[in-house]
């Protein structure tokens, strides 16, 4: 067994630095990697690019690096309910690419599996596809899109063992697995570290090979966005 | 008298055959769901990871971890399961999914759609939107048929960016029900006690009609 746990987050962030690209999993406030979002804040780091599907809220997610003007660059598909968000970006203080959501996906996934480029129809004929290179395939028109570059992936699981094995937890996987070994080092913090073994590895979502560090996350909010119930009879 | 956004949910439901599976977008196409006869089988997809969708939680059920696409907390029904957002768009890319149902900004007579920007105004982005157009066989607009301003959202050309290029077959507005053949709106139904000349008035784009015009019924 080879073993990927750190310590703490401290230990799990070291190496990141002002400047670098980042995807980080989670859609919505769901699945997002908490412990790590607290470290990025704290250790002020500068000037970063950052995959991830939204841009968290106001006061929580990636919102949190909004605020604190730590964000060059976005990259995502959705970024509504984030009034910070909007307003650095009509102002031009940030850079903002919005690509679809599948392409999003995909671009990731192609990171992780050694496919330098895909052909998607989704964009075609629209202002997602300016610059890119188009083709006919089955009658149907597609555009080029290519896999993503980062430095690191950081992602959110419910359970993973001392090897880097994965298991996530109903919507909160999301673009999570599809992150696990897209970027240069990808981090995994989880709501419960077990030991080797301890996991059936029948059940296992995403194999430790994908993940260089793994930890267990101190706290987790898990804050609802959006609180939709129904009244007990 | 124009539809509900219930009522235009009610009429969508129709279209919802048994075995399907469905993406429903945000806004009306959501409340499809609450619609669809009780005597079929469909399931629902979420495109953020979840095929059989269910209900809202009762209070205090919620579960952070348990959201759909418009990141409400949901419930999950027997026989659902969870995906990764890669598996999900190669479900819908892969066509894999029998009906899509989304809301609408504009939509023109070729069929083009445009749902997610308005320049200088409202950027929020295309979400799975832009993947859902362009993959989808069968696509249903559900969207009122003038904006707040009165202005017809059908069209000859949409005005704002697209979202996708010829993939729309069949809107249902407040006012009526129809389809896109060979570039051209096709007028298949019309709400009660809405005339022919009142939905013609609201369309922009070319309006097809061809003999007796039925009213919808639910």
């Amino acid at each position: 067994m080879i073993k990927k746990t750190v310590a703490n987050v401290q230990e799990a962030c070291e190496g990141i630095a002002d400047g670098m690209t980042f995807m980080l999993g989670g859609f919505g406030l769901c699945g997002i990697p908490e412990n790590i979002i607290s470290e990025l804040v704290r250790k002020n780091i500068q000037n970063v690019t950052c995959i991830s599907n939204n841009a968290g809220v106001d006061d929580f997610g990636l919102g949190l690096l909004l605020k604190k003007h730590q964000i060059k660059k976005m990259i995502s598909s959705y970024v509504g309910e984030n009034a910070e968000f909007e307003r650095q970006m009509l102002s031009g203080e940030m850079e903002v690419e919005l690509i679809p959501q599948g392409t999003l996906a995909q671009r990731c996934e192609a990171a992780r599996s050694g496919i330098p480029a895909f052909f998607t129809p989704a964009g075609y004929g629209t202002e997602v596809a300016e610059g890119k290179e188009t083709r006919e395939f089955h009658g149907k028109m597609h555009i080029m899109e290519k896999a993503f570059e980062a430095d690191f992936s950081f992602v959110k699981a419910w359970k993973g063992d001392e090897a880097g094995n994965l298991i996530f937890k109903g919507t909160a996987r999301n673009f999570n697995p599809a992150m696990c070994g897209a970027g240069k080092i990808t981090v995994a913090e989880v709501e419960e570290l077990v030991p080797a073994g301890e996991l059936d590895p029948n059940q296992v979502h995403i194999p430790g090979i994908f993940i260089q560090r793994i930890f267990q996350g101190e706290k987790y909010e898990k804050r609802i966005e959006q609180l939709t119930v129904r009244k007990r009879n | 008298m124009a539809l509900s956004k219930e009522q235009i949910a009610q009429r969508i439901a129709k279209e919802v055959k048994d075995g399907y599976y469905v993406n429903l977008g945000i806004g009306i196409p959501t409340l499809v769901a609450n619609f669809v006869q009780n005597d079929i089988n469909v399931e629902f997809q979420s495109e953020n990871g979840i095929l059989g969708m269910g209900p809202f939680p009762f209070e205090g059920d919620e579960d952070p971890d348990l959201i759909n696409a418009g990141k409400q907390t949901i419930t999950a029904l027997p026989g659902a399961s969870f995906f990764d957002s890669a598996m999900s768009f190669g479900m819908i890319r892969g066509q894999h999914v029998d009906l899509t149902i989304l809301g609408a900004m504009e939509v023109s007579q070729n069929g083009d759609i445009a749902n997610w920007k308005i320049p200088g105004k409202m950027v929020k982005g295309m979400g799975g939107a832009m993947d859902l157009v362009a993959s989808a066989e069968n696509i249903i607009v559900a969207m009122m048929h003038t904006n707040r301003e009165g202005e017809s959202k059908l069209l000859k050309n949409c005005s704002l960016p697209l979202t996708g290029v010829k993939c729309v077959k069949k809107i249902v507005t407040n006012l009526a029900v129809l389809e896109i053949i060979d570039g051209k709106f096709h007028l298949l139904e019309r709400a009660p006690g809405v005339s022919v000349e009142e939905i013609q008035k609201a369309t922009e784009g070319d309006l097809v009609v061809k003999g007796e015009i039925i009213e919808i019924k639910f």
